[in-house]
């Protein structure tokens, strides 16, 4: 009798621990949430409106009381001929680099997969550009390009390629702006590379060895199987590649400064310049305010080729 | 008739066999060739930086001389003028403990919520993970201007600590999302075994899910170091006292005194940061990436 009776009664105790558990992995997950949430919310979320909001009123780095101001800074950020040569500068840049970037990523990516002597040495060399903080890779490449002792410019003279011993790219105007461009291809090709690379050694081997016994070239093998089935990864380099292109300050501030004459600003060095050196907080925000576009369409591509590579 | 064709049989797979040999061959000195010529592209410039450190003035100012090699006897003097004399150990210094509590404030949060949203279940832990992926797409430029009046509301303007504060925001996204990637590659076995010998869920995540990951933990720590040791932004907006600032903003602001750049103390900080920052991440290379597909192939 006693047996019967237990015997349910334990099995109510097991049911009612379940459901414990389950109520506790509803408030562990509270928990181990909330304050990644809060934090994310209260420095990301609520910054991002506050930069809006800075954009409607006449906040400066002396007077930051807020006053809205309705149209008025972007009146004055557009009359200025800088903003719109910045704006076209970032569409320049970001478009041209992205171009290269993903091109000599899959260049690279190729050359890293292969199995050779020395690969970790080479890999090592690769990923200088990537892993050092680019202030001071963009002070390298400033010496580099230096008017007077530029080691490049005396290489390319003393072998005829060049017939001016000082070019002074740094100094004049589509030479700066190609330097920019050239640093931040060189900055961003590893990691996309190793991007790709992801996307590369995911291929199943016996699709390529199958492809191979059929007699199909290199090339062929690239063009068919390769490029398609990484394309998704592809994107996101590229895209990634775009977006930390698109925003980035560093390279120009550190590299020219905008100069020569404000012509090598992009949107992110110019939004500096004005909020925070000339303190216009208002007007830097304006200027920040025209990434959000792109970043957006960019982050929406992203989520979509993430998407294709589930499905594949 | 017959023995004709058997010796030409055996030969056709030879030139063929020799073809491919050739091929290979060549192949094999396309990459090599391929190999150094990417390695020299990408490291040039530290190459440069390199003699550049390690020369002596006259040598490096010289006129004629040639600025790819040696002209005269290599130097260690400046770096031993920037290890001394500069105030490139502070920046040193404040660069490794910012990095050091940002890696700590970002495991403290990041941990749990990656594990919240790969392991228990909630109806919102897929567009969780989507919203943390893109919070780590809004860039530094974006938000600046006004982190830097929060930095000064919390009166924390020209302090070292202001970054503490703020460089979290971009490392908790980016490590959430490799930490999904490497608890999703975790068999579940393992917890619901440590459940079933009675531990509870939370027992379960610290006994056999915290020790499971470290390797993963430490692929996190040193992604989450050098995003901090990179950014630049940031640091130049909310510091400008010298002794506040770190690595990246302090050797391109204040190592140049006025319109002079000491030019050899620069280069030599270059590959003094560069190169231990890069030889770690190689080490960890393949863990990064395992972390990052793990995390956005496995949905």
């Amino acid at each position: 009798v006693t047996e019967t009776a237990t015997a349910p009664a334990r099995r109510t105790d097991i049911a009612e621990s379940r459901t414990r558990l389950a109520d506790r992995e509803g408030f562990l997950a509270w928990v181990f949430l909330v304050p990644t949430v809060l934090y994310i919310v209260a420095l990301v979320g609520v910054p991002f409106f506050l930069a809006i909001a800075y954009a409607f009123s006449d906040v400066t780095t002396g007077d930051p009381s807020y006053d809205w101001a309705g149209l008025e800074n972007f009146r004055r950020v557009f009359d200025d001929d800088v903003f719109w040569q910045s704006l076209r500068n970032t569409f320049v840049f970001t478009l041209v680099s992205m171009f290269f970037i993903v091109l000599l990523g899959k260049v690279l990516a190729n050359i890293l997969v292969a199995d050779f002597r020395g690969k970790w040495v080479v890999r090592f060399l690769v990923l200088l550009p990537w892993t050092t903080p680019v202030a001071l890779s963009s002070l390298t490449w400033q010496w580099l390009l230096h008017s007077i002792y530029s080691p490049l410019d005396w290489a390319l003279f003393h072998t005829g390629l060049i017939n001016t011993e000082h070019v002074s790219w740094l100094g004049k105007e589509p030479h700066a702006l190609i330097a920019v461009i050239a640093v931040h291809v060189w900055r961003l090709v590893p990691l996309a590379a190793v991007i790709m690379m992801v996307g590369l050694l995911s291929i199943p081997k016996d699709i390529e060895d199958a492809a191979r016994a059929d007699g199909a070239g290199y090339w062929r093998r690239m063009f068919e199987i390769t490029i398609p089935l990484t394309f998704p990864l592809i994107a996101v380099a590229g895209l990634f590649g775009a977006i930390f292109t698109f925003t980035d300050a560093a390279v120009v501030q550190v590299l020219t400064e905008g100069k020569p004459t404000n012509s090598t600003h992009v949107l992110a060095s110019w939004s500096f310049q004005r909020g925070i050196d000339g303190g216009d907080v208002g007007q830097g925000a304006v200027i920040a305010l025209f990434l959000f576009p792109m970043l957006l369409a960019a982050a929406v591509l992203i989520l979509r080729a993430v998407r294709r590579m589930e499905t594949l | 008739v017959s023995t004709g064709t058997g010796l030409a049989a055996p030969d056709v797979p030879e030139r063929m066999r020799r073809r491919f040999a050739r091929r290979h061959l060549m192949g094999r000195v396309g990459l090599y060739v391929l190999a150094i010529l990417a390695a020299f592209c990408c490291a040039g410039p530290f190459l440069w930086s390199a003699m550049t450190a390690t020369k002596l003035k006259a040598d490096l100012f010289g006129g004629d001389n040639n600025p790819l090699i040696y002209n005269q006897e290599p130097t260690v003097d400046h770096v031993r003028f920037l290890l001394v004399d500069t105030d490139f150990p502070t920046f040193l210094w404040n660069t490794f403990w910012v990095g050091a509590l940002v890696v700590v404030i970002t495991l403290l949060l990041g941990l749990p919520a990656a594990y919240a949203i790969s392991r228990l279940n909630r109806p919102w832990s897929g567009p969780m993970g989507i919203a943390i992926f893109f919070v780590y797409l809004i860039p530094p430029s974006l938000l600046f201007l006004s982190l830097t009046r929060v930095v000064v509301w919390l009166d924390l303007y020209n302090s070292t600590w202001s970054l503490v504060v703020i460089y979290p925001t971009i490392t908790v996204p980016v490590s959430t999302w490799l930490l999904i990637g490497f608890l999703k590659a975790l068999p579940k076995d393992i917890e619901e075994q440590a459940m079933v010998d009675g531990y509870s869920r939370l027992g379960a995540f610290f006994r056999t899910v915290v020790p499971l990951l470290f390797p993963g933990m430490v692929a996190v720590v040193v992604f989450a170091f050098t995003l901090a040791a990179s950014e630049f932004l940031y640091a130049l907006s909310f510091i400008s006292a010298t002794d506040e600032k770190i690595v990246s903003t302090g050797v391109a602001q204040d190592l140049i005194l006025g319109d002079v750049y000491h030019w050899q103390e620069l280069q030599a900080a270059n590959i003094l940061v560069a190169v231990p920052i890069a030889f770690i991440f190689n080490l960890f290379l393949a863990r990064f990436v395992s972390g990052f597909t793990m995390g956005a192939v496995k949905g």
